[in-house]
C-alpha cells in the first residue's frame, strides 16, 4: 500500500512538472522584450484537477482493475467462410453500395458531393499507404511526398506541354513509383526504423525543393490554372477552348457549373473501384501473400528463399504509385496546388486513417477515411485540436488496439471443437 | 588570400557551434537506440520543449527583478532540464512500455503520434507563431582587417562549446564510472541477460530516456539563446538532424554521435557559405542517404551481425 502511494505521488508530480510551464504560463513577445503571464484561472483548475486525476488513478489503479475488466473491445472473432450464398450476398451488397454511390451527387447538395470527392481521394490514399504500412509492415512517414509528385507531375506537363489529364494519369503513377524505387533501394535493405526517418526527411526534402525551385515550380506561389480532366474530349467549361466542344453543347443541354463537380465525384469513384480492385487482386497474388509474409516473419522468409529487398521495394513503389495517381487526380480538382499542400500533417493524418482502420483491412481505412475527413468538416470549432487528437489516437490505439476498429479478416477454414 | 582563409575559419566556427548542439540531441537517440533499439521520434519535440521552459524561465526571472547573468543562465538550465527529464520518462512510460515485446512498427506508429501530440500540444499552449527573445550574451572578439572581411567568434559560440564539452565529459564519466551506466552498458549488450542478473531493466530504459531528454534540453537552451527565437516547429527538422548526426556516427555509439553531430554542422555551415543556405537540409539529407547506402553501420559503429 505504502508503495502504491508513493509511486502515486511519483506520477502525480511528473504530472505537475509537465503541466505547470508549459500549459500555466503564457510566453509573448511585446515589442523586443520576452514577457510572461500566467495563464487563466481555469487553465490552472485543470491542471490541478488532471494531477489530482492521475494521483487518484495511480493509486487504486488496481482496485479499478479488480472492480471492472477494462478495457476490452470485442475481440476480433474469426472469420468462418459461409459457402456460396454469403458470397453471392456480399457481391449484391457491393454492387447496391456501387449504384448507391454513383446515383447519390445527383440529389446531393454542391457542397456535399465536394466533400465526398475530398473524402475519396483520401480513401485512395489510406488503400495506398494501406499496402506499405499494414501489409508490408514498412512505416512511410513521407508519403505524401508521392502524392506532390504526382500532383506537380501533372501540373508541370499540362503548364509547358499541354498534356491532358488522361495522359498525364499513368505518367504520374509510374513517376511517383520511380521515386519510391529509387528512395526505397537504398534503405530497405536496413532495418524498418531507417525507412520512417528517411521517408520523412524526404517528405520535407521534397517540399523544400518545390519551394525554392521557383523557375519551374513556382515556388510559395505554386501553380494555378491547372486544367480538369476532360470527357472523351468533353470539356465541362462554360466556353470551349478552341478545336473542342463542351459537354453540355455535347449533350444539347443548358450549362450547369455542378455537372463538372459531379463528373469530378464520378471520377474519384471510378479512381477508388479501380484501386480496391487492383489491390484486391494483389492481396491474392503470390507477391501479396510474400508482404504479409514478410512483415510476420523475416527469417522465415528468407528461408524460403524469399528476397526480402525486393518484396519490400515492390510494396513500397506500388503504395507510391498509388498516391501519385492520387496525386494527379488532387492536381486537376483543386486546379491549384502549391507546396502547402504537402506538409507533414497530410502524411500524419494519411497514417492515422490506415491506424484507426486497421492495418490492412481496406474495408476499415474506407471507414476511417470517411470519418477523419467528414467529421472535422462537421465540427469547425473542433478544428483547432484536430492533429492534437490524431496523434494521441495513434498513441492509444497502437497501445489498446494494434489491430485497428475494423481489423483485417482473411478467409480460413476453422475446427469446431464443441459439436 | 588571407581573407578566404577568415572566411573559412568563420564557416568552421559556425559549423563548429551548430554541430556540438546536434550532437547533444544525437546522444539522446543513440543511448536509446543502443538500448532497446528503436528510434525515439519524440525527441526532437523534447528538444523544442527545452528552448520554450528556457525562454519561459528567463523572462520570469526578469519579471521578478533577477537579472544576473550567471543566476538566470543556471536556473534556466536547471529547470529546463528537469522539465525535459519529465517528458522524456512520460514518453518512455505512455508510448514505448505498453508495447515492450510487440512488433516494431506499432512502438513506431506510436512513438510519431507522440512527437505529433507533442508538437501540437505546445501550438495550442503556447501559440504558433515565432517568439523571439533579446540575447543575453553579446559581444566577441574579431579577427582580420576590418576593412576587408572579418571573422568574428562570439561569446555565445564559446559558451556553447563549453557547456557541451561539460556536460560530454559529465555523461563519460556517468557511464564509464557509476553503478547506473554500468547497467546502462549491460542492457545495450543484453537486456534479457542483465534482467536475470537482477537490475531492473524498465529503470534503466526509463534512466536513457530521461538522460537523453536532459541532454536535449540543454542543446535547447544553447541553440534558443543562440538564434533567439522558437516556434512549435524547430523540433521536427532539428530531431531529423541529430538523428542523421547519430547514423552518421554509428547509432548506438556515443562517440559516434559526437563525432557525427560536428560532422554534420560543419557540412551545413559550409553548404550554406559556398552552395546556397536554402538547400542545407537537402545536403544534410542525402548525406543520411548516402551513409546508409555505403556505410550504415556509420564512421564509429560495428556491423550489425544478425543472429538466429
Amino acid at each position: 500500500m505504502k508503495s502504491t502511494f508513493y509511486s502515486a505521488l511519483f506520477a502525480a508530480v511528473v504530472t505537475l512538472i509537465l503541466t505547470c510551464l508549459m500549459l500555466g504560463v503564457n510566453l509573448k513577445t511585446e515589442g523586443i522584450a520576452l514577457t510572461v503571464s500566467m495563464a487563466s484561472e481555469g487553465t490552472w483548475s485543470m491542471i490541478i484537477g488532471a494531477v489530482l486525476a492521475v494521483f487518484l488513478f495511480q493509486l487504486f489503479r488496481e482496485k479499478l482493475a479488480d472492480m471492472i475488466n477494462l478495457p476490452s473491445l470485442p475481440s476480433a472473432d474469426h472469420f468462418i467462410p459461409e459457402g456460396k450464398k454469403g458470397e453471392k450476398l456480399k457481391q449484391l451488397a457491393i454492387s447496391f453500395v456501387i449504384a448507391g454511390m454513383i446515383i447519390w451527387p445527383f440529389f446531393a447538395s454542391r457542397g456535399a458531393v465536394d466533400l465526398a470527392t475530398l473524402t475519396l481521394i483520401y480513401i485512395m490514399l489510406g488503400l495506398g499507404l494501406n499496402i506499405v504500412v499494414g501489409l508490408a509492415g514498412l512505416l512511410d512517414l513521407g508519403y505524401v511526398a508521392f502524392y506532390a509528385v504526382g500532383a506537380y507531375t501533372y501540373a508541370l506537363l499540362s503548364l509547358y506541354y499541354d498534356v491532358s489529364f488522361w495522359v498525364a494519369l499513368p505518367i504520374c503513377g509510374a513517376l511517383a513509383a520511380l521515386f519510391g524505387f529509387l528512395l526505397g533501394f537504398p534503405v530497405l535493405r536496413l532495418r524498418g526504423d531507417y525507412l520512417a526517418i528517411v521517408t520523412l526527411g524526404f517528405g520535407e526534402i521534397i517540399r523544400i525543393l518545390l519551394n525554392n525551385w521557383t523557375e519551374v515550380t513556382g515556388g510559395p506561389n505554386g501553380i494555378s490554372r491547372i486544367p480538369k480532366p476532360d470527357l472523351f474530349g468533353l470539356e465541362f467549361s462554360r466556353r470551349a477552348s478552341e478545336g473542342a466542344t463542351t459537354f453540355h453543347d455535347f449533350m444539347g443541354i443548358s450549362y450547369n457549373s455542378s455537372h463538372k463537380v459531379i463528373f469530378l465525384y464520378l471520377l474519384a469513384v471510378l479512381l477508388v473501384i479501380v484501386t480496391i480492385y487492383v489491390i484486391n487482386r494483389l492481396t491474392r497474388m503470390p507477391i501479396g501473400r510474400a508482404w504479409e509474409a514478410l512483415r510476420e516473419d523475416d527469417i522465415a522468409c528468407r528461408s524460403l528463399g524469399l528476397n526480402p529487398t525486393v518484396i519490400k521495394l515492390t510494396a513500397f513503389t506500388m503504395g507510391a504509385s498509388f498516391a501519385g495517381f492520387a496525386g494527379c487526380f488532387f492536381a486537376s480538382r483543386q486546379g491549384f496546388i502549391s507546396p502547402e499542400s504537402f506538409v507533414f500533417i497530410e502524411s500524419a493524418i494519411i497514417l492515422a486513417i490506415v491506424v484507426l482502420g486497421g492495418m490492412g483491412s481496406q474495408l476499415g481505412v474506407i471507414l476511417a477515411a470517411i470519418v477523419l475527413t467528414v467529421l472535422p468538416e462537421l465540427a469547425r470549432e473542433f478544428q483547432e485540436y484536430r492533429m492534437l487528437m490524431f496523434g494521441l489516437l495513434m498513441v492509444f490505439m497502437m497501445a489498446w488496439r494494434p489491430q485497428g476498429l475494423v481489423p483485417m479478416k482473411r478467409p480460413h477454414l476453422e475446427l469446431k471443437t464443441n459439436e | 588570400m588571407l581573407e578566404q582563409l577568415l572566411y573559412f575559419v568563420q564557416q568552421l566556427l559556425n559549423g563548429l557551434t551548430i554541430g556540438s548542439t546536434y550532437a547533444l540531441i544525437a546522444i539522446g537517440y543513440t543511448m536509446v537506440y543502443g538500448i532497446i533499439g528503436m528510434i525515439n521520434f519524440a525527441h526532437g519535440e523534447i528538444y523544442m520543449i527545452g528552448t520554450y521552459v528556457t525562454f519561459i524561465v528567463i523572462a520570469g526571472l526578469a519579471y521578478m527583478g533577477l537579472e544576473s547573468l550567471p543566476l538566470v543562465f543556471t536556473a534556466a538550465l536547471l529547470v529546463s532540464m528537469a522539465v525535459a527529464a519529465s517528458y522524456g520518462f512520460a514518453i518512455e512510460r505512455v508510448a514505448y512500455r505498453p508495447l515492450r515485446g510487440q512488433t516494431r512498427l506499432l512502438a513506431l506508429i506510436s512513438a510519431i503520434g507522440m512527437s505529433i501530440f507533442l508538437q501540437n500540444f505546445v501550438r495550442l499552449s503556447q501559440g504558433s507563431r515565432d517568439i523571439a527573445m533579446p540575447s543575453l550574451i553579446t559581444g566577441g572578439w574579431t579577427f582580420g582587417d576590418p576593412s576587408s572581411f572579418e571573422a568574428s567568434l562570439s561569446y555565445m559560440q564559446v559558451i556553447i562549446w563549453v557547456v557541451t564539452l561539460v556536460t560530454m565529459a559529465a555523461l563519460t564519466l556517468f557511464i564509464t564510472r557509476s553503478k547506473w551506466g554500468r547497467a546502462c552498458r549491460a542492457c545495450s549488450q543484453d537486456l534479457g541477460m542483465t534482467n536475470l542478473l537482477g537490475i531492473n531493466a524498465n529503470n534503466v530504459i526509463a534512466l536513457t530516456f530521461v538522460v537523453g531528454a536532459a541532454l536535449a534540453a540543454v542543446a535547447g537552451l544553447l541553440l534558443g539563446l543562440y538564434y533567439g527565437v522558437v516556434n512549435p516547429y524547430v523540433g521536427f527538422i532539428a530531431g531529423l538532424k541529430a538523428f542523421t548526426a547519430a547514423v552518421l556516427g554509428g547509432i548506438g555509439s556515443i562517440p559516434g554521435a559526437m563525432l557525427g553531430g560536428l560532422l554534420l554542422g560543419v557540412t551545413e555551415a559550409m553548404t550554406s557559405a559556398y552552395f546556397s543556405s536554402e538547400y542545407k537540409d537537402v545536403v544534410a539529407f542525402s548525406l543520411l542517404v548516402l551513409v546508409l547506402l555505403f556505410r550504415p553501420w556509420g564512421l564509429l559503429g560495428k556491423p550489425e551481425v544478425e543472429k538466429i
